[in-house]
């Protein structure tokens, strides 16, 4: 090692220790951003150094000369050789979502230093390594699925469990990232409106792209994206004008919108909507996240929320109910960890990487800049008036229904003050009706990007900036509901077909009519349960999203686990094993809290019991203003709680299934498993961003042949 | 890229055209052009389709694959 890489070490190692120095014991004043930013960046750049490191090399023993699936199965359609540079970014296109926006702004509600801790400790010890272990085996099986892998490599059991802990998981994810939307939008005519557009828009583009410049995506991105901001614009004229009741939707009505657009998105081919749609998101979801970053260096916030509040401690949170055990950790689920992510990971990704010893750069690499997304939508909650936040995310019952002085007073009830004028001249601020019980989270983020970037870009326009942020959320929160109505389309299909052989042709019409409207009327009846829950849908469905979402992790991480010890790695299988235990203790907690815990605000069946008995007195509970309110809460309650210990059973199916198999191959020392034979690779790449002087001189070596399929070299 | 023999024009057009092939590979809109080379050089008596035909046929190809999206 030479001294510059040594002095650089130590420098990064250094801001990182005084970074986390300042946040842990600077109390009683403001501290700067900036500093959360540094202490992120500085842990990740260790972890990737080393732990990383270690793991790709001497935990699965990646192999540089052992050629991947693509290479050996090359075809040029979904076995393809990707640049790894190009890989990071399609990968980290794909996991990174709403998710780790949207979490850690309702986990701030138990002060930053909480989500903080979790989301940086939390990706380096399990998120990150979750991503980089099932990329490796999956990779090493010719890309095939996490529940392709349960099935083989543990039972049918839990391989069946696990199929159809996906398809649910996937149905609760896509109702709970549409109820943001349905939140955001709610009452919102701008908002409603440039959304609105980006359906024409897409369209445009796709005939544009089919019909008149094949192939050309840059160019038509470009006029998407032009479009849009044109939308944006047009969207404050809009809210001006005449046309403004038009656009003004109840959260009712955009959920039957948004039902009808999910289904004809599903069945529509993929060129006409869905494709253009994710090219806008995807160039927004990037290029925003740029701006967020510069935005924050430049405008260098302070944190008004403080360390831990209260809410961390006695659990009695209006946000979502629960203390910092376990509900912080299952609450910022993207960001930290993420089961989902396991899905892409062994999806495409395995299918395209050119080096086994890319896995680190990929897997590990793109979940560390998903949390870097995640501390930077904290830090975006975190600036904002706390009186404002508890305004924006408590439920609309506990705040009085809307009016601002009930909201004032409700929030000083919590300990916060904010007047109703400062309230309502929050909500003039961003050309709102009003921002009182805007929850999701969505909102919020906004609400904290437009000061940030107002302060950072000067000029003012926090009402532009505002609705940018919504528009950026609502745009690849819809794409992924898009995407994913499709893939539960093309699972629903895949299972009905083994019942009835034309189910299994995604081309079949009455198939797809059928699946499309089976999965959209699914999460479709959770979101309409969600909008119109007297206890607030977010508070209800998102403790149900962020157990199933680590759920899904326990499964993959249980997956790799059983793995690394088939293959006799026993004694590295703590680096999967340490963060399933951690992941399955939190979560079962959760949902073991969730199903029986007597508390009524926490407890689903507690809550049940409630409203129950005071329904057989033949009262009305506030927040339902109705006997039927009070029925609504009654059967949501069941269903929700029904569900929490149905994910909760099916995960401990899968692990107990797991440890069967791995207590055999402890015995046997090590397990066959279904990994693809040794093959020779031809070709030679470098495994990190920037390649190193050996690897720079292998390729020299190698000369022309082994770059053939890129277009421009490294050296 | 190290470009130490560059000039700071030089350094600029690189650094662009760096920019311009990232683009292009991530967006696929470079996919047709690997695809006439490969074709021109492995099988050289293989019909190449035009550009309007393979992207059409790319498109589709992704109705049963689409895009995976996470949270």
């Amino acid at each position: 090692m030479s001294l510059r890489t040594i002095l650089i070490w130590s420098g990064v190692a250094l801001l990182g220790a005084v970074a986390w120095g300042v946040i842990a014991l600077r109390r009683d004043e403001s501290i700067s951003a900036l500093w959360l930013l540094a202490a992120a960046l500085g842990s990740y750049a260790i972890a990737y150094r080393y732990y990383a490191r270690f793991i790709a090399h001497k935990v699965l023993g990646v192999d540089t000369t052992r050629a991947t699936p693509a290479e050996r199965l090359h075809n040029g359609v979904d076995f393809e050789l990707t640049d790894r540079r190009v890989l990071f970014g399609h990968h980290f296109a794909a996991i990174a979502g709403a998710g780790p926006l949207v979490g850690p702004v309702l986990a701030a509600q138990m002060g930053y230093l909480p989500g903080t801790i979790w989301i940086i400790v939390g990706v380096i010890f399990a998120g990150a390594v979750q991503d980089m272990v099932t990329l490796f085996f999956s990779m090493r099986r010719d890309g095939k699925s996490l529940g392709q892998m349960a099935r083989d490599e543990i039972g049918p059991v839990g391989g069946v469990a696990a199929l159809v802990a996906v398809f649910a998981i996937m149905i609760i994810l896509l109702a709970v990232l549409a109820l943001v939307v349905v939140n955001a939008l709610a009452d919102s005519p701008w908002g409603t409106f440039s959304i609105a557009m980006t359906i024409p828009i897409a369209l445009f583009m796709g005939f544009y792209l089919r019909m008149i410049r094949p192939g050309r995506v840059m160019e038509t991105t470009v006029i998407g994206v032009s479009l849009l901001l044109l939308a944006i614009i047009s969207g404050g004229w809009v809210a001006e004008s005449g046309l403004a009741d038009t656009f003004t939707l109840s959260k009712e009505t955009l959920v039957f919108c948004l039902i009808a657009y999910g289904f004809i998105a599903s069945v529509l081919p993929v060129w006409m909507l869905l494709a253009p749609r994710d090219y806008l998101s995807t160039f927004m979801k990037i290029g925003t996240i740029i701006l967020l970053a510069v935005g924050l260096l430049v405008a260098r916030p302070l944190l008004e929320n403080a360390a831990v509040t209260d809410f961390a401690l006695d659990g009695t949170g209006p946000v979502f109910a629960g203390s910092l055990f376990p509900f912080v950790f299952i609450t910022i689920a993207c960001g930290a960890l993420s089961g989902f992510h396991a899905l892409i990971a062994s999806g495409t990704t395995p299918k395209m990487i050119e080096k086994e010893s890319q896995v680190r750069l990929i897997g590990y690499g793109a979940m560390l800049a998903e949390s870097f997304v995640a501390i930077s939508a904290l830090i975006a909650a975190s600036i904002i008036d706390p009186g404002l936040y508890y305004g924006m995310n408590a439920p609309l019952g506990f705040l009085g229904g809307g009016d601002l002085q009930a909201a004032s007073e409700a929030i000083a009830g919590l300990g916060f003050s904010i007047t109703p004028d400062q309230l309502a001249a929050a909500a003039a601020a961003v050309e709102e009706e009003t921002l009182v019980g805007r929850t999701g989270g969505a909102p919020t983020l906004a609400v904290g990007m437009s000061e940030i970037f107002s302060t950072a870009f000067g000029g003012g326009g926090q009402a532009f900036w505002y609705h940018f942020a919504i528009m950026f959320e609502a745009l690849f929160i819809l794409t992924t509901v898009d995407a994913g109505t499709r893939v539960g389309r093309f699972m629903l299909q895949d299972t009905l077909g083994n019942v009835y052989k034309p189910f299994a042709d995604v081309s079949w019409k009455p198939g797809v009519y059928v699946a499309s409207a089976v999965v959209v009327g699914a999460w479709g009846y959770f979101l309409y349960a969600g909008v119109t829950d007297p206890l607030g849908g977010i508070n209800q469905l998102f403790p149900l999203f962020g157990i199933a979402n680590q759920l899904l992790a326990a499964i993959a991480l249980t997956v790799a686990t059983t793995l690394l010890i088939k293959h006799g790695k026993l004694r590295w299988a703590w680096v999967t094993g340490i963060p399933l235990a951690w992941d399955a203790t939190v979560t079962l907690t959760a949902s073991w809290q969730k199903v029986f815990s007597d508390d009524v605000k926490l407890g689903f069946f507690a809550q049940r019991q409630r409203f129950a008995d005071a329904r057989d007195a033949g009262e009305v509970l506030a927040p339902a203003q109705s006997l039927a309110d009070m029925d609504r809460v009654m059967f949501n309650s069941a269903v929700n709680g029904t569900l929490a210990a149905f994910f909760a059973l099916l995960v401990i199916i899968i692990m107990a299934d797991a440890a069967r198999v791995c207590l055999k191959a402890i015995r046997a020392g090590s397990l066959p498993t279904t990994e693809t034979p040794y093959v020779r690779s031809a070709i030679v790449a470098p495994a990190g961003l920037v390649p190193t002087d050996a690897e720079k001189r292998e390729m020299a070596a190698a000369g022309a042949g082994s770059g053939s399929h890129r277009r421009m070299d490294d050296a | 890229m190290s470009g130490n023999a560059l000039s700071p024009g030089g350094r600029l057009r690189a650094a662009a055209g760096g920019i311009r092939w990232y683009l292009r590979e991530i967006s696929g809109e470079s996919a047709y052009d690997r695809y006439v080379e490969h074709a021109s050089l492995d099988h050289a008596d293989a019909v190449v389709v035009s550009r309007r035909e393979f992207e059409r046929g790319r498109q589709d190809r992704r109705d049963a694959e689409p895009p995976q999206r996470c949270c």
